[in-house]
Protein backbone atom coordinates (compact mmCIF):
# COMPACT_ATOMS: atom_id res chain seq x y z
CA UNK A 1 0.00 0.00 0.00
CA UNK A 2 0.76 3.85 -0.50
CA UNK A 3 1.17 4.15 3.25
CA UNK A 4 4.60 2.23 3.45
CA UNK A 5 5.39 3.77 0.34
CA UNK A 6 4.93 7.52 1.69
CA UNK A 7 5.45 6.20 5.05
CA UNK A 8 9.74 6.21 4.86
CA UNK A 9 9.60 10.01 4.54
CA UNK A 10 6.49 10.56 7.58
CA UNK A 11 7.78 8.18 9.93
CA UNK A 12 9.04 10.45 13.52
CA UNK A 13 12.56 9.01 14.36
CA UNK A 14 11.23 7.77 17.88
CA UNK A 15 9.07 5.10 16.14
CA UNK A 16 9.97 1.69 14.23
CA UNK A 17 7.48 1.89 11.39
CA UNK A 18 4.37 3.92 9.96
CA UNK A 19 2.00 1.02 12.08
CA UNK A 20 3.67 1.77 15.13
CA UNK A 21 3.41 5.72 14.93
CA UNK A 22 -0.33 5.43 13.87
CA UNK A 23 -1.21 3.29 16.51
CA UNK A 24 0.22 5.64 19.24
CA UNK A 25 -1.29 9.07 17.28
CA UNK A 26 -4.36 6.92 17.92
CA UNK A 27 -3.95 5.75 21.43
CA UNK A 28 -2.96 9.13 22.27
CA UNK A 29 -6.12 10.81 21.51
CA UNK A 30 -8.23 8.29 23.22
CA UNK A 31 -6.31 9.25 26.08
CA UNK A 32 -7.24 12.80 25.43
CA UNK A 33 -10.56 11.85 24.92
CA UNK A 34 -10.59 10.01 28.39
CA UNK A 35 -9.71 13.57 30.40
CA UNK A 36 -12.78 14.86 27.86
CA UNK A 37 -14.81 12.25 29.70
CA UNK A 38 -13.94 13.31 33.13
CA UNK A 39 -13.98 16.67 31.74
CA UNK A 40 -17.56 16.91 30.84
CA UNK A 41 -18.28 14.07 33.59
CA UNK A 42 -18.00 17.07 36.54
CA UNK A 43 -20.51 18.73 34.47
CA UNK A 44 -22.93 15.64 34.55
CA UNK A 45 -22.02 14.72 37.79
CA UNK A 46 -23.05 18.98 39.11
CA UNK A 47 -26.31 18.54 37.23
CA UNK A 48 -27.74 14.69 38.16
CA UNK A 49 -26.90 15.72 42.12
CA UNK A 50 -28.80 19.41 41.54
CA UNK A 51 -31.82 17.71 39.42
CA UNK A 52 -32.00 15.52 42.32
CA UNK A 53 -32.04 18.08 45.03
CA UNK A 54 -34.26 20.63 42.97
CA UNK A 55 -36.50 18.05 41.21
CA UNK A 56 -39.51 20.26 40.38
CA UNK A 57 -37.14 23.00 38.86
CA UNK A 58 -35.62 21.08 36.73
CA UNK A 59 -38.53 19.26 35.88
CA UNK A 60 -40.26 22.98 34.82
CA UNK A 61 -36.50 23.97 33.45
CA UNK A 62 -36.75 20.94 31.04
CA UNK A 63 -40.33 21.97 29.64
CA UNK A 64 -38.76 25.40 28.91
CA UNK A 65 -36.85 24.23 25.90
CA UNK A 66 -37.85 23.45 23.09
CA UNK A 67 -37.76 19.87 22.41
CA UNK A 68 -37.94 20.10 18.34
CA UNK A 69 -34.40 21.57 18.53
CA UNK A 70 -32.82 19.19 21.05
CA UNK A 71 -34.21 16.72 18.50
CA UNK A 72 -32.97 18.83 15.22
CA UNK A 73 -29.00 19.31 16.70
CA UNK A 74 -28.88 15.38 17.59
CA UNK A 75 -30.13 14.35 13.89
CA UNK A 76 -27.75 16.86 12.31
CA UNK A 77 -24.87 16.09 14.58
CA UNK A 78 -25.46 12.08 13.61
CA UNK A 79 -25.41 13.16 9.89
CA UNK A 80 -22.50 15.05 10.32
CA UNK A 81 -20.77 12.19 12.20
CA UNK A 82 -21.67 9.99 9.56
CA UNK A 83 -19.82 12.17 6.64
CA UNK A 84 -17.06 12.47 9.14
CA UNK A 85 -16.77 8.75 9.25
CA UNK A 86 -16.91 8.50 5.32
CA UNK A 87 -14.39 10.94 4.97
CA UNK A 88 -12.07 8.55 7.06
CA UNK A 89 -13.05 5.55 4.83
CA UNK A 90 -12.08 8.51 1.92
CA UNK A 91 -8.65 9.08 3.20
CA UNK A 92 -7.72 5.19 4.24
CA UNK A 93 -8.46 4.59 0.39
CA UNK A 94 -6.80 7.65 -0.38
CA UNK A 95 -9.14 9.60 -2.51
CA UNK A 96 -8.49 13.31 -2.08
CA UNK A 97 -12.03 14.56 -4.04
CA UNK A 98 -14.48 12.22 -1.95
CA UNK A 99 -12.56 13.36 1.81
CA UNK A 100 -12.52 16.85 0.43
CA UNK A 101 -16.45 16.46 -0.11
CA UNK A 102 -17.12 14.67 2.77
CA UNK A 103 -14.95 17.55 5.00
CA UNK A 104 -16.71 19.73 3.88
CA UNK A 105 -20.14 18.43 4.35
CA UNK A 106 -19.17 17.58 7.99
CA UNK A 107 -18.13 21.48 7.76
CA UNK A 108 -21.44 22.94 7.04
CA UNK A 109 -23.12 20.83 9.48
CA UNK A 110 -20.90 21.62 12.33
CA UNK A 111 -20.99 24.95 11.53
CA UNK A 112 -25.08 25.36 11.28
CA UNK A 113 -25.24 23.53 14.37
CA UNK A 114 -23.44 26.47 16.20
CA UNK A 115 -25.13 29.25 13.97
CA UNK A 116 -28.41 27.84 14.88
CA UNK A 117 -27.52 27.55 18.73
CA UNK A 118 -26.67 30.89 18.88
CA UNK A 119 -29.03 33.07 16.46
CA UNK A 120 -31.96 30.98 17.35
CA UNK A 121 -31.75 29.15 20.40
CA UNK A 122 -30.03 30.83 22.69
CA UNK A 123 -30.98 34.58 21.40
CA UNK A 124 -34.78 32.86 21.72
CA UNK A 125 -34.06 31.64 24.94
CA UNK A 126 -32.61 35.65 25.77
CA UNK A 127 -36.03 37.43 24.96
CA UNK A 128 -38.25 35.02 26.75
CA UNK A 129 -35.97 35.95 29.62
CA UNK A 130 -34.25 32.73 30.54
CA UNK A 131 -30.64 33.34 30.89
CA UNK A 132 -29.46 34.15 34.10
CA UNK A 133 -27.00 37.02 34.83
CA UNK A 134 -27.95 38.71 31.44
CA UNK A 135 -31.90 38.63 31.94
CA UNK A 136 -33.61 36.20 34.20
CA UNK A 137 -37.10 36.85 34.30
CA UNK A 138 -39.05 34.16 33.32
CA UNK A 139 -42.83 35.73 32.12
CA UNK A 140 -46.52 34.71 30.24
CA UNK A 141 -46.42 30.63 29.21
CA UNK A 142 -42.33 30.28 30.89
CA UNK A 143 -44.23 31.55 33.85
CA UNK A 144 -47.13 29.12 34.28
CA UNK A 145 -45.19 26.16 33.31
CA UNK A 146 -42.92 27.65 36.28
CA UNK A 147 -45.81 27.89 38.88
CA UNK A 148 -47.70 24.38 37.54
CA UNK A 149 -44.90 22.33 38.85
CA UNK A 150 -44.79 24.40 42.11
CA UNK A 151 -41.07 25.15 41.35
CA UNK A 152 -38.98 28.62 42.92
CA UNK A 153 -37.39 30.76 40.54
CA UNK A 154 -33.71 30.80 41.55
CA UNK A 155 -33.73 26.95 41.44
CA UNK A 156 -35.28 27.47 37.99
CA UNK A 157 -32.08 29.39 37.45
CA UNK A 158 -30.08 26.98 38.39
CA UNK A 159 -31.05 24.61 36.07
CA UNK A 160 -30.36 27.00 33.57
CA UNK A 161 -26.82 27.30 34.27
CA UNK A 162 -26.45 24.44 33.77
CA UNK A 163 -28.11 23.98 30.64
CA UNK A 164 -26.18 27.02 29.72
CA UNK A 165 -22.33 25.98 30.71
CA UNK A 166 -23.28 22.16 29.53
CA UNK A 167 -24.14 23.52 26.05
CA UNK A 168 -22.05 26.14 25.76
CA UNK A 169 -18.57 23.99 26.69
CA UNK A 170 -20.04 21.66 23.97
CA UNK A 171 -20.68 24.28 21.59
CA UNK A 172 -17.24 25.43 22.18
CA UNK A 173 -15.82 22.02 21.30
CA UNK A 174 -17.98 22.20 18.06
CA UNK A 175 -15.92 25.57 17.02
CA UNK A 176 -12.65 23.74 17.73
CA UNK A 177 -14.27 20.69 15.72
CA UNK A 178 -14.73 23.23 12.80
CA UNK A 179 -11.30 24.71 13.12
CA UNK A 180 -9.96 21.33 12.78
CA UNK A 181 -11.73 20.72 10.02
CA UNK A 182 -10.93 23.91 8.24
CA UNK A 183 -7.06 22.87 8.86
CA UNK A 184 -7.69 19.20 7.51
CA UNK A 185 -9.17 21.04 4.57
CA UNK A 186 -5.81 22.94 3.60
CA UNK A 187 -3.54 20.17 4.77
CA UNK A 188 -5.62 17.85 2.16
CA UNK A 189 -5.93 20.24 -0.90
CA UNK A 190 -1.84 20.77 -0.11
CA UNK A 191 -1.59 16.56 -0.80
CA UNK A 192 -0.58 16.16 2.75
CA UNK A 193 -3.36 13.89 3.66
CA UNK A 194 -3.63 11.54 1.11
CA UNK A 195 -0.26 11.40 0.46
CA UNK A 196 0.63 10.05 3.84
CA UNK A 197 -0.81 10.94 7.12
CA UNK A 198 -3.94 10.06 6.34
CA UNK A 199 -3.89 9.09 10.40
CA UNK A 200 -5.32 12.41 11.45
CA UNK A 201 -8.39 12.44 9.44
CA UNK A 202 -8.68 9.77 11.73
CA UNK A 203 -7.63 11.73 15.03
CA UNK A 204 -9.99 14.37 14.06
CA UNK A 205 -13.14 11.94 13.46
CA UNK A 206 -12.14 10.76 16.83
CA UNK A 207 -13.16 13.83 18.39
CA UNK A 208 -15.70 14.77 16.51
CA UNK A 209 -17.48 11.59 17.13
CA UNK A 210 -16.57 12.32 21.23
CA UNK A 211 -18.39 15.34 20.89
CA UNK A 212 -21.34 14.09 18.93
CA UNK A 213 -21.39 11.35 21.98
CA UNK A 214 -21.58 14.40 24.26
CA UNK A 215 -24.77 15.84 22.76
CA UNK A 216 -26.14 12.61 22.74
CA UNK A 217 -26.22 12.40 26.37
CA UNK A 218 -27.08 16.29 26.94
CA UNK A 219 -30.11 15.92 24.73
CA UNK A 220 -31.92 13.39 26.70
CA UNK A 221 -30.72 15.00 29.81
CA UNK A 222 -31.58 18.43 29.67
CA UNK A 223 -34.51 18.23 27.10
CA UNK A 224 -36.26 14.85 27.35
CA UNK A 225 -36.21 13.69 31.45
CA UNK A 226 -38.58 16.17 32.46
CA UNK A 227 -40.93 14.36 30.42
CA UNK A 228 -43.48 15.82 27.75
CA UNK A 229 -46.50 14.26 28.69
CA UNK B 1 -3.50 -2.80 14.13
CA UNK B 2 -3.77 -3.93 10.36
CA UNK B 3 -5.84 -1.79 7.75
CA UNK B 4 -9.98 -2.10 8.05
CA UNK B 5 -12.06 -0.14 5.37
CA UNK B 6 -15.66 -1.92 6.16
CA UNK B 7 -17.75 -1.18 2.89
CA UNK B 8 -19.94 2.23 2.64
CA UNK B 9 -23.23 0.72 3.52
CA UNK B 10 -21.50 -0.47 6.88
CA UNK B 11 -21.62 3.33 7.90
CA UNK B 12 -25.17 4.04 6.70
CA UNK B 13 -26.19 1.29 8.68
CA UNK B 14 -24.79 2.47 12.04
CA UNK B 15 -26.03 5.99 10.77
CA UNK B 16 -29.56 4.45 10.34
CA UNK B 17 -29.80 2.73 13.62
CA UNK B 18 -29.11 6.22 14.88
CA UNK B 19 -31.45 7.93 13.88
CA UNK B 20 -34.39 5.20 14.33
CA UNK B 21 -32.93 5.35 18.55
CA UNK B 22 -33.35 9.44 17.98
CA UNK B 23 -36.74 9.05 16.96
CA UNK B 24 -37.70 6.53 19.65
CA UNK B 25 -36.08 8.17 22.32
CA UNK B 26 -37.88 11.75 21.29
CA UNK B 27 -41.18 9.65 21.02
CA UNK B 28 -40.98 8.27 24.33
CA UNK B 29 -40.57 11.42 26.37
CA UNK B 30 -44.31 12.02 25.37
CA UNK B 31 -45.37 8.83 26.84
CA UNK B 32 -45.90 9.00 30.53
CA UNK B 33 -43.91 5.69 32.20
CA UNK B 34 -43.39 7.47 35.38
CA UNK B 35 -39.46 6.29 36.58
CA UNK B 36 -38.82 4.37 33.50
CA UNK B 37 -38.96 7.80 31.46
CA UNK B 38 -35.69 8.41 32.74
CA UNK B 39 -34.14 5.28 32.65
CA UNK B 40 -35.60 4.67 29.06
CA UNK B 41 -34.07 7.96 27.70
CA UNK B 42 -30.79 7.07 29.20
CA UNK B 43 -30.53 3.27 28.12
CA UNK B 44 -31.30 4.31 24.54
CA UNK B 45 -28.82 7.23 25.08
CA UNK B 46 -26.31 4.55 25.99
CA UNK B 47 -27.09 1.92 23.26
CA UNK B 48 -26.60 5.39 20.72
CA UNK B 49 -22.99 6.45 22.23
CA UNK B 50 -21.70 2.46 22.28
CA UNK B 51 -23.05 2.34 18.04
CA UNK B 52 -20.65 5.32 17.64
CA UNK B 53 -17.60 4.09 20.30
CA UNK B 54 -17.44 0.69 18.33
CA UNK B 55 -18.29 1.58 14.82
CA UNK B 56 -17.98 5.15 13.59
CA UNK B 57 -14.40 5.62 16.22
CA UNK B 58 -13.76 1.84 14.99
CA UNK B 59 -12.92 1.05 18.77
CA UNK B 60 -13.82 -2.84 17.42
CA UNK B 61 -10.57 -2.50 15.56
CA UNK B 62 -8.56 -1.46 18.00
CA UNK B 63 -5.92 -2.56 20.43
CA UNK B 64 -6.64 -3.91 23.60
CA UNK B 65 -4.74 -1.22 25.19
CA UNK B 66 -6.65 1.55 23.31
CA UNK B 67 -10.13 -0.19 24.60
CA UNK B 68 -8.20 -0.28 28.18
CA UNK B 69 -8.51 3.93 28.22
CA UNK B 70 -12.13 4.27 27.55
CA UNK B 71 -12.67 1.45 30.02
CA UNK B 72 -10.74 3.52 32.40
CA UNK B 73 -12.59 6.85 31.44
CA UNK B 74 -16.17 4.88 32.28
CA UNK B 75 -14.72 3.84 35.58
CA UNK B 76 -13.49 7.12 36.89
CA UNK B 77 -16.80 8.98 35.70
CA UNK B 78 -18.43 6.31 37.97
CA UNK B 79 -16.96 6.70 40.78
CA UNK B 80 -17.14 10.65 40.29
CA UNK B 81 -21.07 10.52 40.21
CA UNK B 82 -21.07 7.60 42.85
CA UNK B 83 -19.62 8.59 45.38
CA UNK B 84 -20.77 12.11 44.67
CA UNK B 85 -24.60 10.80 44.90
CA UNK B 86 -23.67 8.41 48.22
CA UNK B 87 -22.29 11.14 50.01
CA UNK B 88 -25.33 13.72 49.42
CA UNK B 89 -27.88 11.29 49.98
CA UNK B 90 -27.09 10.05 52.77
CA UNK B 91 -26.01 12.80 55.02
CA UNK B 92 -29.36 13.03 56.69
CA UNK B 93 -30.27 10.27 57.86
CA UNK B 94 -32.30 9.33 60.98
CA UNK B 95 -30.50 6.81 63.56
CA UNK B 96 -33.52 4.52 65.07
CA UNK B 97 -33.95 4.54 68.56
CA UNK B 98 -31.96 2.68 71.13
CA UNK B 99 -28.95 2.20 68.37
CA UNK B 100 -25.25 2.63 69.09
CA UNK B 101 -25.65 5.39 66.04
CA UNK B 102 -28.47 7.25 68.46
CA UNK B 103 -26.68 7.11 71.57
CA UNK B 104 -23.24 8.38 69.47
CA UNK B 105 -25.41 11.76 68.51
CA UNK B 106 -27.03 12.22 72.00
CA UNK B 107 -23.31 12.00 73.41
CA UNK B 108 -22.18 14.21 70.87
CA UNK B 109 -24.44 16.89 72.00
CA UNK B 110 -23.85 19.16 74.78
Amino acid sequence: MSAEAHGATLVAEQFDDFEQQKHADTFGMWIFLATEVLFFGGLFCGYSLYRNLYFEAFTAGSHLLKIEYGAFYTLLLICSSLTMALGVRASMLRRPTSLTVYLILTWIMGAAFVYIKLRYEWYGDYLEGLVPGLNFAPHGESLEIINRFHATLPHVGLFFIFYFCMTGVHALHMVVGVGLLTTLLIFTRQGKVTGGNYNWVEIVGLYWHFVDIVWIFLFPLLYLIGGRY
Amino acid sequence: MSEHVHPKRFYVAVFVALVVLTLVTTTVAFVDLGRLNTVVALVIAVCKATLVVLFFMHLKDQTGLTRVVLIAAVIWLAVLIGITMSDVFTRHWVPSNGSWQASAVMQSQP
